[in-house]
């Protein structure tokens, strides 16, 4: 395969997708700061959203975009409400460590 | 040429997920995040969601991102320190990640029927539309319900954001060492 | 047969049914009637029982209409229908159920009318009467059974209601403890019964006496072997509520009961229940004459045991309980020897003798302020004369002198033990020598409560009220003419329910011999009781202190009681605390429970530390979670199907 063509196979995309949602999902698992932790969902959240897309291109569908669309919006809704609660637990924990919170109440 | 673009920027999306694992202040991950972001940005472009792409600027990296940094430097989070770990979190973590990758790649290699992308794709068969155009037809029509509830959605994410975040007067949640 | 259970002509269920109601009237509601009402009812139960059982002996065998004989009613609801097993409520009514009956309604009667005047100033009048009805009602169904098991259900029960009215006077701890003693020594008897009764369902397929009567007869050579282990299964029940050898212990005790209590249940009619059981099975024990001559050796073993501890009692109601269990000795002998229509004759007059004499001692007992002790007594006789003469009357009947009741009874069942051989003239041996201290201690008795000096504390004996006099002159004349039918008669009436007699002998007038024998006997006895108790009533103590060792092995009974304490009473307690209580119950039951609650525990505390609230741990295993849906969906996802993406 010459390095100028025009096509890529989508499952690469699609590769590439699974390997981002596999490094969200370590992340959550190996990040010690809360809002690092928050960002790895973001990535995963990211992760899906690249194979909506190519299966949107894969099967000339627009909905798959526009479910993007509405992704993303949640997506900024959710990490403004998360944020808003980090900054509480932080308020009365004084700590971002996740190890630390831990009593499952405020 | 398509090629090169998109090894190009994966690389950049895999180096940018692997670089906020690795880094232990949180305002350096933000910023390697940004980088996901953006790269991705180009992937939408090269998958032909030319929007979907402008929005990623603008909404993840542009809006999103920026909140993320302004927390972190709002509650002047530090490095990460050592903490005890979580055993499970190592044990029965890890494996489970790699059996879901697994999974996953088993099922995409597999499929049959997957075709491949080139620069310029439209969104239908009729190549006089651009994708902007199906995409607005189709959001602003049929789904128009959605679009504006999705408004509401937001309006209600500020009040929740602003009510959990603000400081009360008098508030007795003091604090705990 | 159908039309006669529908006509119910001779209502052979109300007979236990009428004492029942009595029971449940009195005992529920009686004690807060007036005591004539209370009275009423109760003896009301009993003389219409009563005059029911004559109605249908008159209508069975008075040559009236004609009744099939035996007279059978079935309650039309099955009691146990399994497989092949069917057992049914039923009634069974012929010469041997007849003459029970007419002794146990009868005398039953007299004695409700003796407790009317004996039991006027005690407390718990009403459940007295009702635990007397009760007790009616299960010895009636328990001559009335038809079936086995339906006599084992009497034969509890009449153990049930002599507990309760041995233990009547519940405030004393020693009328509580004979109480339980007479149950629990029941039950070991009954649980002998209870292994007869398995024996024989698993041979006979059939509890009922009719059908095992049949089976035997139609194999005659059918001998010896599994039947010598039922009978002797059914003795040793038949021992526990006999009171014979070796479970003979619970009926000295049981006189703390009220004397009527003791003259009806422990006299006339419980305690012969053991030698009804016998005569109703005696084709059985006829086809094992092993357990024959297990019975007459009980019989006559008992019967000289207890005379020779009679001989020393103080209390005047040991001293007849003792003679009780010699003269239940008497009847095992006679049906021992085959002889079982003689056995129940000697049971129908020691019914009266036997009630007269306990019923007389409650009147003697009663006029002397409660007093119990014979060497306390004496000189009543012009205080108490209708006491006195029924009495007489009574221990001349017991001693056997002729033409009172007991002799020609006594006499049938020593002359039948004499036909049976050499083992017969032992026995007979043993009986007569038994007759000899039976009329020593009887008469010993007499003279020390009428006779002689009075002893008495309290000066003004009274005699007893017309209630309590009336019956005692009922039974004094039974006594006197209750002999009078005769053995052959007697044997030939009850010969289709009971065996026929076979009293054949070479030897010309040997029954008369052994009569005169009997009588010289008695009349021994007599000769010395008046030696020893009326000219030299000082002689009695000296022979005492002479042979100390032996009278008080006699006056403490032999040390029974207390052998089998040591030996039996004594282990199972161990066994019981150590073992059951120990082992089994603290270690297996509670280590079981201790287990239990333990796994419980370690359960929580492992799922406890799966809730740590790390958020990571929880991360990690939604992962796991996803994985494993992943790898499902992966291996098994074609059972799936997935709707194809829809193109726009």
């Amino acid at each position: 395969m010459s390095f100028l063509q025009n096509d890529v196979p989508l499952s690469w995309y699609l590769l590439l997708s699974a390997a981002l949602f596999a490094l969200g999902i370590v992340g959550f698992l190996i990040k010690r700061n809360l809002i690092t932790v928050f960002m790895s969902i973001e990535l995963m959240l990211n992760a899906v959203n690249l194979s909506f897309v190519t299966f949107a291109c894969q099967w000339n569908a627009v909905k798959g975009q526009i479910f993007v669309f509405f992704v993303m919006m949640v997506a900024a809704a959710e990490a403004a409400v998360g944020l808003a609660i980090i900054i509480a637990v932080f308020r009365v924990r004084a700590t971002l460590s996740v190890d630390r919170i831990d009593l499952m109440k405020l | 040429m398509h090629l090169i673009l998109f090894v190009f920027f994966a690389g950049f999306c895999l180096a940018g997920a692997i670089n906020l694992l690795l880094q232990t202040h949180p305002i350096n991950s933000a910023l390697s995040l940004i980088v996901v972001m953006t790269s991705l940005a180009v992937l939408y472009l090269l998958l032909g969601a030319e929007f979907l792409a402008a929005a990623q600027i603008i909404v993840y990296a542009g809006a999103v991102m920026v909140l993320f940094t302004f927390v972190v430097m709002l509650l002047n989070a530090g490095r990460e320190e050592r903490t005890l770990g979580s055993r499970a979190a190592r044990s029965v973590g890890f494996p489970a990640v790699v059996v879901i990758l697994a999974v996953l790649a088993t099922v995409i290699l597999r499929a049959q029927g997957l075709g491949s992308a080139h620069l310029g794709q439209g969104l239908t068969n009729a190549p006089d539309k651009s994708n902007l155009v199906v995409l607005s037809q189709v959001l602003f029509h049929e789904l128009l319900l959605p679009f504006e509830v999705t408004s509401v959605l937001i309006l209600i994410a500020i009040l929740g954001a602003v009510a959990l975040a603000r400081l009360e007067g008098g508030d007795e949640r003091t604090a705990a060492k | 047969m159908s039309d006669l259970i529908f006509k119910n002509y001779l209502w052979l269920a109300a007979i236990p049914l009428l004492p029942f109601c009595g029971f449940l009237f009195n005992g529920i509601v009686g004690s807060r009637l007036p005591k004539g009402v209370v009275t009423t009812v109760a003896l009301l139960a009993p003389l219409l029982s009563f005059a029911l059982v004559v109605r249908d002996a008159i209508a069975l065998y008075g040559g009236g209409p004609a009744f099939p004989s035996p007279y059978v009613e079935t309650c039309p609801f099955p009691w146990i229908s399994v497989g092949a097993l069917h057992i049914d409520f039923s009634f069974v009514l012929d010469q041997l159920s007849l003459v029970m009956l007419l002794v146990v309604t009868g005398v039953g009667f007299l004695i409700h009318i003796y407790s009317v005047g004996y039991m006027a100033h005690e407390e718990g009048y009403a459940r007295y009467f009702s635990f007397l009805n009760l007790f009616l009602f299960f010895m009636t169904v328990l001559v009335l059974a038809g079936n086995v098991l339906l006599m084992f259900v009497g034969w509890e029960g009449v153990g049930l209601a002599s507990y309760l009215l041995i233990g009547f006077y519940f405030q004393r701890k020693s009328a509580v403890d004979a109480g339980k003693k007479a149950f629990i020594v029941n039950r070991i008897g009954d649980f002998g019964f209870l292994i007869g009764i398995f024996l024989l369902l698993g041979n006979f397929g059939t509890l009922t006496f009719s059908q095992i009567a049949s089976k035997l007869a139609a194999n005659p050579a059918w001998q010896g072997g599994i039947l010598t282990a039922i009978c002797l299964c059914l003795l040793f029940g038949a021992t526990g509520k006999s009171a014979q050898l070796p479970l003979y212990i619970w009926l000295p005790d049981a006189m703390e009961g009220p004397t009527p209590v003791s003259a009806l249940i422990h006299a006339a009619t419980m305690v012969t229940a053991g030698v009804y059981m016998i005569a109703r099975t005696h084709v059985l024990f006829d086809h094992a004459p092993f357990a024959l001559g297990v019975v007459a050796l009980v019989g006559a073993a008992t019967a000289l045991f207890a005379a020779t501890i009679g001989l020393v009692q103080n209390d005047i109601k040991r001293v007849l309980a003792y003679s009780t269990i010699s003269q239940l000795g008497y009847m095992f002998l006679g049906c021992g020897v085959a002889a079982y229509s003689a056995a129940i004759f000697h049971l129908v007059t020691h019914a009266f003798f036997k009630a007269l004499l306990f019923l007389a001692a409650g009147s003697v007992i009663h006029a002397i302020g409660g007093e119990q002790d014979l060497r306390k007594m004496g000189g009543l006789r012009t205080k108490l004369p209708v006491t006195f003469w029924t009495m007489t009357i009574a221990v001349f009947t017991i001693a056997g002198f002729p033409p009172l009741a007991a002799f020609f009874s006594k006499d049938a069942i020593l002359y039948a033990a004499f036909l049976q051989g050499t083992y017969g003239k032992c026995l007979w041996f043993i009986g007569l020598v038994t007759a000899l201290l039976t009329s020593l201690y009887m008469f010993r008795l007499w003279y020390l409560t009428f006779l002689g000096e009075p002893r008495t504390k309290d000066a003004h004996p009274h005699e007893s009220p017309w209630s309590m006099r009336a019956p005692l002159v009922i039974l004094g004349l039974l006594s006197i003419c209750g002999g009078w039918i005769g053995l052959e008669h007697f044997g030939v009436f009850l010969a289709p329910a009971a065996g026929a007699l076979h009293l054949e002998t070479k030897i010309p007038h040997l029954e008369l011999y052994l009569s005169i024998a009997a009588v010289l006997v008695a009349l021994e006895g007599w000769l010395i009781a008046d030696k020893y108790y009326r000219r030299k009533t000082e002689r009695p103590a000296q022979l005492a202190a002479a042979v100390p060792t032996g009278y008080k092995l006699l006056a403490n009974k032999y040390y029974v009681d207390e052998i089998y304490g040591a030996a039996i009473v004594k282990p199972l307690l161990a066994v019981s605390k150590y073992l059951l209580g120990w082992v089994v119950d603290t270690a297996i039951l509670g280590g079981l429970a201790w287990l239990l609650a333990g796994i419980a525990s370690l359960a929580g505390m492992i799922l406890q530390r799966w809730q740590s609230g790390n958020l990571r741990s929880y991360a990690a295993w939604l992962a796991l979670g996803a994985a494993v849906v992943l790898l499902f969906v992966l291996l098994h996802g074609s059972s799936f199907d997935f709707a194809v993406a829809v193109r726009h």
